[in-house]
């Protein structure tokens, strides 16, 4: 198959692209101009706790949404894992039908703003987009996320969620837990007609959207708007609620509700056991986030929690969350801010854009580097980590080349803060606290892929506290999953 | 929002609130705190559940103002409300039938222990309890602990713990000799309960701390509260708060409890003896 351009800017050239049935298909007018978002300036967002990504103007999203071919195999639905209606949503947005967008959009999918915002999208709905084949796959992130930003800006202009209400079935369900699982969970059980009750243990809903991803990344007006759109459908929410303390789950399917679905996460931060860990300013990644994006730690003294962020801070590991708290400091104040990675950049789990937006921003990497300890200064602070080179070796069990420890490599780097992102396993709260549940021995809930269904009667679960820390989205599909189930069982008992 | 019901000032700087808060009151259970957070702009910090009334579906607080949050709680009045408040957290104090028991207290924590103290008396044990106070003018709680136990001794001295708490642990070693003692239960400031441990661990009785490190979210999800205990890092606010005195690491904890220190107006007085932080 001869391919006419492989530079892949060409507008105007007739690409011939290859049919799936041995047939050849002639597009006219491939546009492979994948249109950028504008973001802040790199220098002048480390600064400040902005969204760092502006969205797309309405030209922008015009011009992006006409590139999409509207093929007929529709992959990118396929490639979602609460598989939104993609091509649909983008047909009215270039039409100028912005509601008919937005019910396209939401139909599936009940928190756009934020999917449009942390959704790896390049390892899902943009991946196997039929442009990516020509390194140009449609925007569908940035396309999701204006749809859902007009639509917040637009309320009045889309019809009530409440103007169609859905037929009651008497049928009651606890949703333990107001993350992304909790929420989409909560939203497809009340549009189908069943009474909802969110319980939180914190004092605002959203989870690790709220006290996790930094504000900008993903700024939580957005989030407190999705939050309402599924209050606003019926759900009531519960907060300052800590399930296994006030009620346990036993007590909740005894007392009225007719089914559970377990959405907590999770929430325990993972430590290394090293020498000097518990030394003042060592924090875990979920203390630094949530004192900063919680609790607002930035705006101290306005708000009243405090963060004893030093000048020279290192925080160890290279997932996202890894990325969220070096990109914090870097705008907290620090003065150098270095990411620990023991394995090398190939490896990293992080987000490729998250990796290009620290390194923009001046994160100093030091990959193939592990701590193996801590110093204080006497006055029970931390000053310095002592740590060790690492060379890779064969692959390990998760495929990647496992790290080696190199002998005599052993350094120390002067730190005065220091931030633990190694992961984060389920909260054994509900675990204890529920009579029959099974789990595994990294603490999560086993539950059944397909429909969400613990051992337990009546309970479900989804989200991380099944699979350990992952994406958003994988939550929201799960909450999914096992709305469909609970509605399932509920109608036929 | 959670009402205020009633206040009651125990002391100078020290206040005790009944508040509305009917899923707590029906859980409540010694030894075990809640977290507050008195508006929108608040921290979370906790408070032990000092009593509860499951009728009235309230619990009560007593705190020592030191601090931005405790300045803002002692400003709220009968009537207005704070922003929240969840819980119980932790796990409830250990009550079984011990036989002699030893609680130590000083400050605020001479509130705190009266249902520890119940619990152990229903469980039918002795209690004799010692508590703290700095002035005579600033003893508080003294009938209800005293009623509660088969015997009080009070102490008076010194404004805090920065001078020499040894009033609480000269009675303490003196009872420690005269006769069996089976455990020893202490809540209060830090160099408090370290000392306590210090005059226990000699004559190998069991010692019980409940530890008051910093918190935020309260259900195990920060980390902020860990503390090392036999070595083993563990947080306080799933784990405890009740550990073992004799195995907790206490200059850890210490400096722990004092990394933001240095952030609030008046903190100094509240400074621990021998803590490395200052």
């Amino acid at each position: 198959m001869p391919a006419t351009s492989v530079a892949g800017h060409n507008t105007d050239a007739l690409i011939v692209l290859s049919g799936d049935c041995g047939g050849i298909v002639v597009m006219p007018k491939l546009n492979l101009n994948r249109v950028e978002m504008p973001r802040q300036d790199p220098i002048a967002r480390g600064k400040n706790f902005n969204e760092v990504a502006l969205g797309y103007t309405p030209e922008m999203a015009a011009e992006e949404a006409e590139r999409c071919i509207q093929c007929p195999k529709r992959p990118c639905v396929e490639g979602c894992p609460v598989s939104v209606n993609i091509p649909e949503f983008i047909k009215a947005l270039r039409e100028g039908d912005m509601p008919e967008a937005v019910r396209m959009l939401k139909s599936k999918n009940s928190l756009p703003g934020i999917c449009g915002r942390v959704c790896p999208q390049e390892s899902q709905c943009e991946e196997v987009c039929t442009l990516a084949k020509r390194d140009a796959p449609i925007a569908i992130g940035r396309l999701e996320r204006y749809v859902a930003d007009w639509e917040q800006e637009n309320k009045q202009a889309v019809e009530s969620p409440t103007s169609d209400q859905p037929e009651p079935t008497g049928k009651k369900v606890a949703i333990i837990g107001s993350g992304p699982a909790g929420l989409t969970a909560a939203a497809d059980l009340v549009k189908l007609g069943h009474s909802v009750t969110i319980f939180e243990a914190l004092h605002v809903a959203g989870g690790v959207l709220m006290y996790g991803i930094p504000e900008f990344r993903l700024p939580k007006a957005i989030v407190q708007g999705e939050v309402q759109y599924v209050t606003t459908l019926g759900a009531e929410l519960v907060l300052d609620a800590v399930i296994g303390k006030i009620d346990t789950v036993d007590e909740l399917l005894a007392n009225g509700y007719d089914a559970v679905f377990l959405g907590t996460g999770a929430g325990l931060p993972m430590f290394m056991n090293l020498p000097g860990e518990n030394l003042c300013g060592i924090y875990s990644a979920n203390e630094f986030l949530t004192r900063t994006n919680l609790m607002k730690a930035y705006l101290y003294p306005e708000y009243d929690t405090p963060l004893g962020m030093g000048n020279r801070v290192a925080v160890i590991g290279g997932g996202n969350v890894a990325m969220d708290s070096a990109r914090c400091a870097l705008r907290l104040g620090a003065k150098a801010v270095y990411i620990i990675y023991r394995r090398s950049e190939v490896e990293m789990p992080a987000r490729r854009e998250e990796v290009e937006n620290a390194m923009e921003e001046g994160i100093i990497f030091k990959f193939l580097t592990n701590p193996t300890g801590f110093l204080g200064d006497g006055r029970g602070w931390v000053s310095a980590m002592e740590c060790i080179e690492m060379e890779l070796g064969e692959p390990d069990d998760s495929g990647r080349r496992r790290p080696i420890p190199k002998p005599g490599s052993e350094f120390v780097i002067k730190v005065d803060t220091v931030v633990v992102a190694l992961g984060t396993t389920p909260n054994p709260l509900i675990a204890s606290t529920t009579e029959g549940l099974e789990t595994t021995r990294w603490g999560t809930v086993v539950a059944d892929e397909e429909t969400g269904k613990t051992v337990k009667d009546r309970v479900w679960a989804g989200g991380d506290i099944v699979t350990g820390a992952a994406t958003v989205i994988s939550a929201m599909g799960a909450g999914r999953k096992a709305a469909a189930d609970i509605d399932k069982f509920l109608r036929s008992n | 929002m959670y009402k205020i019901l009633s206040r009651e000032d125990l002391a100078p700087n020290i206040h005790q609130f009944e508040i509305e808060a009917p899923s707590i009151a029906r859980k409540a259970q010694p030894g075990q705190f809640i977290i507050i957070m008195v508006d929108e702009k608040g921290e979370r910090i906790p408070l032990t559940i000092a009593d509860w009334n499951r009728e009235n579906g309230s619990i009560f607080l007593v705190f020592n103002v030191v601090g931005q949050t405790t300045n803002k709680l002692a400003a709220v009045q009968v009537g207005e409300s704070i922003m929240s408040l969840s819980g119980p957290m932790g796990l409830p104090a250990e009550i079984d039938k011990f036989g002699t028991v030893v609680t130590v207290t000083s400050g605020y924590s001479v509130v705190t222990i009266v249902p520890v103290v119940q619990a152990l008396k229903e469980m039918g044990n002795r209690v004799i309890s010692i508590m703290r106070a700095p002035t005579m003018d600033s003893v508080f709680g003294q009938e209800h602990l005293g009623a509660m136990s088969d015997e009080l001794i009070v102490t008076i001295g010194d404004n805090s713990c920065n001078g020499e708490p040894n009033f609480v642990t000269e009675p303490l070693e003196k009872l420690l000799k005269a006769e069996q003692i089976d455990r020893v239960i202490t809540v209060g400031p830090v160099c408090v309960m370290k000392l306590v441990a210090s005059v226990t661990r000699p004559h190998e009785v069991k010692t019980i701390a409940s530890l008051n490190p910093i918190m935020v979210d309260g259900t195990g999800m920060c980390g902020c509260c860990r503390v090392s205990v036999g070595g083993k890092t563990m947080f306080a606010c799933v784990d405890g708060p009740e550990f073992d005195a004799h195995e907790v690491d206490w200059p850890s904890l210490m400096a722990r409890r004092c990394t933001y220190a240095s952030n609030e107006r008046g903190w100094s007085q509240y400074r621990c003896l021998d803590c490395a932080q200052w």
